[in-house]
């Protein structure tokens, strides 16, 4: 085995089941790798270095287990989501030395499945931001080229994947956070449908957008991961009672053809730049080869969409991050003399800029005199926007679309201004107002770039299954982009 | 439409009241000018027609679960607290308000 870290996620579960290597190998060879490259990309907040190794070696005594399909197995956790006794901040000030005293459901079963969890991954900060660069502990580097910015809000997950420091890391996706970093690092992200995966655990942003979802280095490495999350939570009062499961036999059954891809035309216009539209175009007539149908499709409220996703997600985030307080966890201020006082500075010192605009934005969509032309008419909007993804789902088996307007860009591009940034997520951010799940993959590199260009393949709700088997039989069709040389 | 919306200071310390916030004196410039810029983006909304629409606040397609009404363990106090900046005597610690 020269170089475990390269291997792919089904590959190493397989050679731990069979005792070819060990889970103290492959945890200490995922630990090497992390040594190695941290400095270039920064993608982790927190190593755990020691509890994994000793986990993998109380895995390696227990002896491998056809029950544990992750048996083994390393992966990092994005920092939105708790693990047990192992720091966990959402890359904020305010939740400096947070320690869970319970995991997220998906952290519960990852480790149920036999996974060795290595670390926490870097974010922006409480997931508010397209490229990592709002965490407030440290700026993650795109492992392609550590100018560029690996996406977000889980570009610590993607960077961590695509540089081999694991095998899959968990990500969260409110307007595109799992999807958007796996396009721009050139791995592979699923934003489930909304209710599949248990949200009890993770740091809520805006909670009628937020999924957890798996990023990995392939789509079958993807299904493997997804199918130890997926499935029904009492704790999580919109997790969907629905059985789970059958995604990595669905891989099997995979193909393209007489399969109809729906192209919305209002993601193939202007807005996306040349070089990604062409790699998506290669990969739709790679599509076609294999025998695969092209269906125009509209959907023309997509203009609307980021209007309406921001003020859903702000009004959402204002409700959601009332919770610090500075007085059951988190940041308190000193030598505040009332409660209101204690409340406005320990926030204050707490959040940083992002988050700050956020809040406020969320507060004055939903105030008294706002609420009907911001909040209300969004929801409404919201309705047009699910509506239509559902008739256009009618005409064809899955939609295909870019994930980002343009590869990664350069590190302090749109920094200075917020609304620019807003319009970036213009591709992804819709899928999370219908609730529908979303696959991305790598499809090619950009002619100009040299950059990753992933497309997303939409489908129904509860589709995974047909989602990863046609994002399975796409990639491979496809040449593939190999590693990054870090 | 976009960016005829005027944002000024006092709206912004108004937000923030809202929001228990207190801004320093450049962040509330900042934020006058940029909310400006992404109040004025999210008015072009209004040009969408949503004339007997229903509002979709939530994407759940079960009804919702209520589960049983037993007793079950929750955290323990000790648990409770233990992230508690202050605590004392098993509680936590606000200042005093009356």
């Amino acid at each position: 085995m020269t170089d475990i870290c390269s291997l792919s996620l089904a590959a190493v579960a397989d050679a731990l089941q069979k005792k070819e290597i060990s889970a103290a190998e492959a945890a200490r060879a995922c630990l090497d790798r992390i040594a190695g490259t941290e400095p270039k990309i920064s993608a982790l907040l927190r190593v755990d270095g020691e509890n994994a190794l000793a986990r993998a070696r109380a895995l390696d005594k227990s002896g491998p287990d056809a029950s544990m399909p992750l048996f083994g197995v390393p992966v990092t956790v994005k920092d939105a989501i708790c693990t047990r006794g192992l720091a966990t901040t959402a890359a904020s000030r305010m939740l400096e030395g947070f320690r869970p005293v319970f995991d997220a459901f998906a952290v519960e079963k990852l480790r149920a499945a036999g996974a060795v969890i290595l670390g926490k991954n870097n974010m922006d900060e409480f997931a508010m931001g397209s490229t990592t660069e709002n965490s407030a502990f440290q700026t993650t580097r795109n492992p392609w080229n550590t100018g560029k910015v690996p996406g977000g809000s889980s570009g610590g997950s993607a960077a961590s994947v695509t540089a081999g420091q694991c095998f899959a890391s968990l990500g969260s996706d409110t307007g595109g956070s799992i999807r958007q970093p796996a396009s721009l690092c050139g791995c592979v992200g699923l934003k489930p449908t909304y209710g599949r995966v248990s949200r009890y655990g993770l740091i809520a942003y805006g909670s009628s957008l937020d999924q957890i979802g798996p990023l990995a280095r392939s789509v079958a490495d993807c299904a493997r991961v997804f199918e130890v999350i997926a499935g029904h939570d009492r704790r999580d009062a919109t997790s969907d009672p629905r059985p789970a499961g059958g995604y990595v036999a669905a891989l099997g059954g995979g193909t393209l053809k007489g399969a109809r891809l729906g192209l919305p035309r209002e993601f193939f216009g202007e807005g996306a730049s040349a070089e990604v539209r062409d790699a998506c175009a290669a990969a739709l007539r790679a599509a076609e080869g294999l025998g695969a149908e092209l269906v125009e499709v509209g959907l023309p409220h997509t203009r609307a969409a980021v209007a309406t996703y921001y003020i859903i997600a702000m009004a959402e985030a204002s409700s959601n991050l009332a919770r610090f307080d500075g007085v059951r966890y988190g940041r308190r201020a000193e030598g505040a003399r009332d409660l209101e006082e204690l409340y406005a500075r320990s926030r204050s010192e707490g959040f940083g800029t992002e988050v700050k605009r956020r809040i406020m934005l969320g507060a004055y969509v939903l105030s008294a005199g706002y609420y009907d032309a911001y909040y209300r008419k969004a929801a409404q909007a919201r309705r047009l926007i699910r509506d239509e993804y559902l008739a256009a789902l009618d005409r064809c088996d899955v939609i295909c679309a870019p994930v980002s307007p343009e590869t990664a860009w350069d590190m302090g591009t749109h920094n200075a201004d917020p609304l620019r940034m807003y319009l970036m997520d213009a591709y992804t951010l819709s899928l999370n107002l219908a609730g529908l799940p979303g696959l991305a993959l790598p499809v090619g590199k950009g002619a100009e770039s040299g950059m990753p260009v992933g497309m997303q393949l939409i489908g129904r709700a509860f589709g995974e299954a047909d989602l990863l088997a046609y994002g399975h039989a796409l990639e491979r069709a496809l040449p593939g982009i190999g590693l990054p040389a870090l | 439409m976009s960016g005829q919306k005027t944002v000024s200071r006092d709206d912004v310390l108004k937000m923030a009241g809202l929001s228990r916030l207190q801004p320093a004196e450049d962040e509330q410039a900042l934020f006058a000018r940029q909310f400006q810029d992404i109040l004025g983006y999210m008015d072009t909304l209004a040009s969408v027609d949503t004339e007997g629409v229903e509002p979709l606040y939530s994407v759940a397609l079960h009804g919702g679960i209520l589960r049983d009404d037993a007793a079950a363990a929750g955290l323990g106090r000790e648990d409770a607290l233990s992230n508690a900046p202050l605590q004392s005597g098993g509680c936590f610690v606000v200042p005093r308000i009356v």
